[in-house]
């Protein structure tokens, strides 16, 4: 029989029946309380990116006011304008200033809280909502087609083979998660999505609310019901997700009533999944109807009100709950977010007490390990700009991700996921420079052979100082010391014999560089 | 049910690819925690009775139709169909099944790259296989030629029932290809089931029985006066015929009198036919029990003629007609047959059966033309096997496996049949001899396909198809634009979600949830006129990237998300 050896000669297309079979019929990762506690207590890498999409192209001059600039936007956009009086002044400017709806986000900037980003955007703007929202997902060039996501990029550069095998031990839990929608070109990896929608029909968004929607009573209803329930049990992720949202809480009073706030909705899931020790490294959100044509503000009323008030004021105490609830969660140091839209708007106003698609606009970067303040300059108002004119960049928005991916992920090289070199901006503290925040990229740490039957050897580098290695049982119990000792900066080997160690699994506890990392161990 | 000698799991084992982890089959299946077994029975069964529909028709109709009879809904089809003008007229276009038999399988897998080359002597490259000598080293390769040449025809399945019902055949007279491993066997068993899908069930059991592959499978080729075996004799009357459902039927001694009388039949490898040789019959007098009237069959040297008398008086049975119209209803229908259904279904189609002298046709024209097919409460209610899912997502978008090379075309039929196969359904090989559990294991039947395993396979296959860009099958992906462009009026997001629901889902579904479709067309903003836009943008210039990944990406997406959807595993 021939057809064993036919098989491994049929090549590459076999990748298709493995990928499949191999890696989607591994179970879900057992939940250990150990895994969940050393979760809880936060591994001090585990930094989260929280990216608040404002879907429709958000009016940055409305916004984020340019008060040097006030008299010319006087001339061009009155009819929509803040009165300057009614704008929040902001804590050390005198040029800038908030929209009187964003007061929660005026008390952030004011508590070191906020880094503003000015005049985000791209060259050679695309006015079309979809095709710029895809620029922004995919990070692209104005004219150059990506079929993957910047995220997705990232989180493949991390997880190489993924899809295949995972979840797995090592990472339990969704790469991403977008919430409250279909998942964006933005987590698109090289071969499917790399995060999960809660509100897929199979839906996180469901689990964590317990919404189903009734089905009918026939045969057609019935069949639907199980199959539901099953799907829901198929979810890769369903123990993890589930499991991080009955443990996770809420403790922010800030939080608008269910339902009020659409965005402060899916916020306050995200802090819950955070809270209950998901380690997913990547959340989406998102709030419709920036697409301020008309009736931006309120006509029979006054400028401080109308939709955009609405809107601004959702983003406002959405954040702003948020930030409160990590901090009483003690998560606020993992946590960073920015809010980004497709474009801005333009400078004029039309007859419609609206503004049209324009070109480059604000950005607000959120979290305790921001670096706060104002970065760039007030846009320069032309005195007689023609009708359409809009705002010209001045920070490339992949500037705003290589920072992202360098200061806040630690990643060496960013332009290897956005394809340029892009300038660094002062937007989050790096990750070694928080004083709470240790950098276990700097921890080497690998034993060879392992599994192993009569000793392996650890292999350890250190920047010189005290190193330990503990071995630990399954619960988490410390079984013995295998090494402790002040070591000289360098890379340094340390051999165990298994003596009288019982086959199975077991865990290392490394501490070295003022960095713990947990590593598994199988004795056979 | 006896077993062969060598166990069929540790046989199959052999020749599976070793490090590829593809299973043919699932012994035991890993438990789920909630098995279908735990889900409540619920008081559920279809309405209304045989009498011919007459209500409107239209693609609500016709798509129902075609989900069932085939292994999923184009829209060429579907139109096809609707043209037809009433259901009496679609119902008879759709049992109009073609008559010359398909050409044959052929040699696809032939590998000169392979080291050592790997080259069947006997038939050439693209030549058909299927008179060919046994060759053990090339019989696996030939196997899952016939294996893909089937899917293949399954996938292609015009509008008529054709396919379908050789399926449901295969699942009603079982063979495995383990048994032979014989690949001009297996083709030859598909072209009997072929040859009287839709004719005389009598003719077909007598053709079933003398079937080379039917007759190693259940042993009927070593039964013999001085060594008879019973296996075909129990399963001719326990799976293939009468059935066990009465609480009076066949007894022991039924069994080894039927097996008497089938003794001596031979098969002649050498050109794969059936011959009887008298010497290994037993000529004795074969007698039956009270259940078959004391029917005594004269022991003769003439085993055709006692076959057809012994067939003669299985026939004479009512529960031959009536276990068959069950197997079919539980086929294309539903599952569930309570009292009522029994009464006012299976009773007067078995009625009809008989009335036709167990001619096939007639008894499914009755079905599938009846009020009870078309009921609306009777919809969406089968869980698509997982070929009509596989087969079905390809069909909904029109999709052929590519072929770029004969190499190509038999390893991607392959991974598409072992990936059903993981899923539980290999074509060619159901679990044993009683067909595929879903379609006869009370209280669960369909819902045996649906586990937290293969569901996660389900939902990863369609978001494969619909984004997978893997290297070497970029060509499986769906396409989108395509797809949409079918219909009427895609730059209208509304229409455009109403054309495609009826494609994709057996049944209407919820205004909020029509809605959060078009949220993800319009990428959430509020005005139609965005997907509009971008639609046209991409009509006038169908060569531009852009615009043609802006329309992609938002399709892309809502086609995954509509298939994700539990309504999506519904026919």
């Amino acid at each position: 029989m021939k057809r064993r050896s036919f098989l491994k000669y049929s090549g590459a297309a076999a990748a298709w029946a493995g990928f499949q079979f191999k890696g989607f019929s591994i179970n879900p990762a057992p939940q250990l309380p150990f895994l969940q506690a050393l979760a809880a207590g936060g591994n001090p890498n585990d930094r989260i990116l929280v990216l608040i999409q404002l879907n429709g192209g958000n009016d940055g001059l409305n916004t984020f006011i340019p008060l040097d600039q006030y008299d010319k936007l006087a001339n061009l956009r009155s009819n929509v304008l803040i009165p300057e009086n009614s704008v929040l002044s902001l804590t050390g400017t005198i040029v800038n200033g908030l929209h009187p709806a964003m007061t929660h986000l005026r008390d952030m900037y004011n508590n070191g809280l906020v880094s503003v980003v000015q005049n985000v955007g791209y060259p050679n703007q695309d006015y079309s909502h979809f095709r710029s929202t895809d620029i922004w997902m995919s990070a692209s060039d104005s004219d150059q087609l990506l079929e993957t996501g910047w995220a997705g990029r990232y989180l493949q550069s991390q997880h190489p083979a993924f899809p295949d095998g995972y979840p797995n031990p090592d990472n339990p839990d969704p790469l991403a998660i977008q919430i409250g929608s279909f998942v964006s070109l933005a987590l698109m990896g090289n071969t499917v999505p790399m995060g999960m929608a809660i509100s897929d029909p199979t839906a996180y968004y469901e689990f964590v609310n317990d919404i189903v929607e009734p089905a009918p009573d026939t045969p057609y209803g019935d069949e639907l019901e199980f199959i539901r329930l099953v799907a829901q049990q198929a979810q890769v992720y369903y123990q993890s997700i589930k499991g991080a949202a009955d443990v996770g809480q809420n403790l922010s009073a800030l939080y608008p009533a269910s339902g009020e706030n659409y965005l402060a909705d899916q916020l306050r899931i995200v802090a819950q999944l955070i809270s209950g020790g998901l380690k997913t490294p990547i959340y989406i959100v998102s709030l419709d109807g920036f697409d301020t044509h008309s009736d931006q503000v309120d006509g029979n009323f006054s400028t401080t009100e109308g939709i955009h008030a609405e809107l601004l004021r959702k983003v406002s105490e959405a954040i702003g709950a948020f930030q409160d609830d990590l901090k009483l969660l003690g998560v606020d140091e993992r946590v960073a977010g920015f809010t980004f839209s497709e474009f801005g708007r333009t400078i004029a106003s039309n007859a419609s007490l609206g503004t049209d698609h324009g070109a480059a606009a604000p950005l607000f970067a959120f979290g305790k390990n921001v670096i706060p303040g104002i970065i760039g300059d007030n846009p320069q108002i032309p005195d007689n700009p023609f009708a359409s004119a809009d705002l010209p960049m001045q920070h490339d928005f992949r500037s705003v991700y290589a920072s992202a991916l360098q200061d806040w992920f630690g990643i060496a090289n960013p332009e290897s996921i956005l394809n340029y070199q892009f300038p660094i901006l002062p937007i989050f503290k790096a990750a070694s420079s928080g004083s709470t925040v240790l950098d276990t990229a700097r921890v080497h740490v690998s034993n060879f052979p392992n599994p192993f039957h009569h000793a392996t050897t650890f292999t350890f580098t250190t920047d010189g100082g005290r190193v330990s290695i503990d071995l630990l049982d399954m619960s988490g119990r410390v079984l013995q010391t295998i090494v402790e000792g002040t070591y000289p900066a360098g890379t340094h080997r340390v051999t165990f014999s298994r003596s009288d160690l019982r086959p199975g699994h077991y865990f290392y506890s490394i501490k070295v560089n003022g960095a713990t990392v947990t590593k598994k161990l199988l004795v056979i | 049910m006896a077993d062969l000698s060598i166990s069929r799991r540790d046989f199959f084992h052999q020749f599976l690819p070793a490090e590829e982890g593809v299973r043919v089959e699932r012994i035991a299946p890993e438990p789920a925690d909630l098995t279908a077994a735990h889900f409540p029975e619920s008081e559920f069964t279809l309405s209304g009775d045989l009498t011919p529909y007459s209500g409107p028709w239209g693609p609500e109709q016709a798509a129902h139709l075609l989900r069932r009879v085939t292994f999923g809904v184009k829209k060429s089809q579907l139109d096809q169909l609707v043209a037809l003008g009433s259901a009496e007229a679609a119902v008879d276009f759709v049992l109009d099944v073609p008559q010359t038999p398909p050409a044959p399988p052929v040699n696809n897998y032939n590998n000169p790259q392979a080291n050592p080359p790997y080259i069947d002597p006997a038939v050439p490259l693209g030549q058909a296989w299927v008179n060919a000598p046994y060759n053990l080293d090339f019989e696996g390769v030939r196997i899952e030629s016939w294996r893909g040449w089937w899917l293949d025809r399954m996938l292609h399945s015009e509008a008529n029932i054709q396919e379908k019902m050789t399926l449901f055949w295969h699942n009603h007279f079982a063979t495995r290809t383990d048994a032979a491993f014989f690949g001009r066997f297996s083709y030859l068993y598909n072209a009997t089931l072929r040859q009287h899908a839709l004719g005389n069930f009598r003719e077909f059991v007598k053709a079933v029985t003398l079937d080379p592959c039917m007759l190693v499978f259940l042993n009927g080729f070593l039964n013999s006066v001085a060594a008879p075996d019973e296996n075909y004799a129990r399963e001719l009357q326990e799976l293939f015929t009468v059935g066990k459902d009465s609480p009076v039927t066949y007894s022991e001694d039924d069994v080894v009198a039927a097996a008497r009388v089938l003794t001596g039949w031979r098969i002649n490898f050498a050109n794969a036919t059936t011959y009887f040789d008298p010497n290994a019959h037993d000529t004795g007098f074969k007698v039956f029990s009270g259940y078959y009237n004391n029917t005594v069959i004269q022991g003769s040297s003439n085993g055709e003629q006692e076959l057809d008398a012994l067939l003669a008086m299985i026939f004479q049975k009512e529960d031959v007609a009536k276990f068959i119209c069950r197997k079919i209803y539980r086929f294309f229908l539903y599952y569930k047959i309570d009292a009522t259904i029994e009464t006012d279904i299976i009773e007067p189609l078995a009625q009809i059966f008989r009335d036709n002298n167990y001619e096939i046709r007639p008894v499914m024209a009755a079905l599938l033309n009846s009020e009870h097919f078309f009921d609306a409460y009777n919809k969406g209610c089968f869980i698509k096997t997982p070929l009509d899912l596989v087969l079905g997502v390809l069909r909904n978008f029109n999709k052929e496996i590519p072929t770029p090379t004969p190499l190509d075309e038999y390893t991607l039929r392959l991974q598409i049949n072992y990936f059903c196969g993981g899923m539980q359904l290999l074509p060619g090989d159901p679990p044993n001899v009683a067909g595929w559990q879903a379609f006869r294991q009370s209280p669960t039947y369909y819902r045996d396909w649906i586990n937290a395993d293969t569901m996660r396979n389900r939902n990863l296959l369609t978001d494969l198809l619909s984004f997978a860009v893997l290297a070497g099958n970029a060509d499986l992906q769906l396409d989108h634009v395509a797809f949409a462009a079918q219909f009427p009026n895609p730059g209208d997001p509304n229409l455009l979600i109403d054309d495609t629901l009826r494609i994709l889902l057996p049944m209407e579904v919820s205004a909020a949830k029509k809605q959060f479709l078009k949220s993800i067309l319009l990428s959430n903003q509020s005005n139609d006129f965005y997907w509009t836009a971008a639609w046209l943008a991409y009509v006038a210039n169908p060569g531009n990237q852009m615009a043609y990944q802006t329309v992609w990406f938002r399709l892309a997406s809502m086609h995954k998300y509509i298939m994700n959807l539990a309504e999506y595993q519904l026919a």
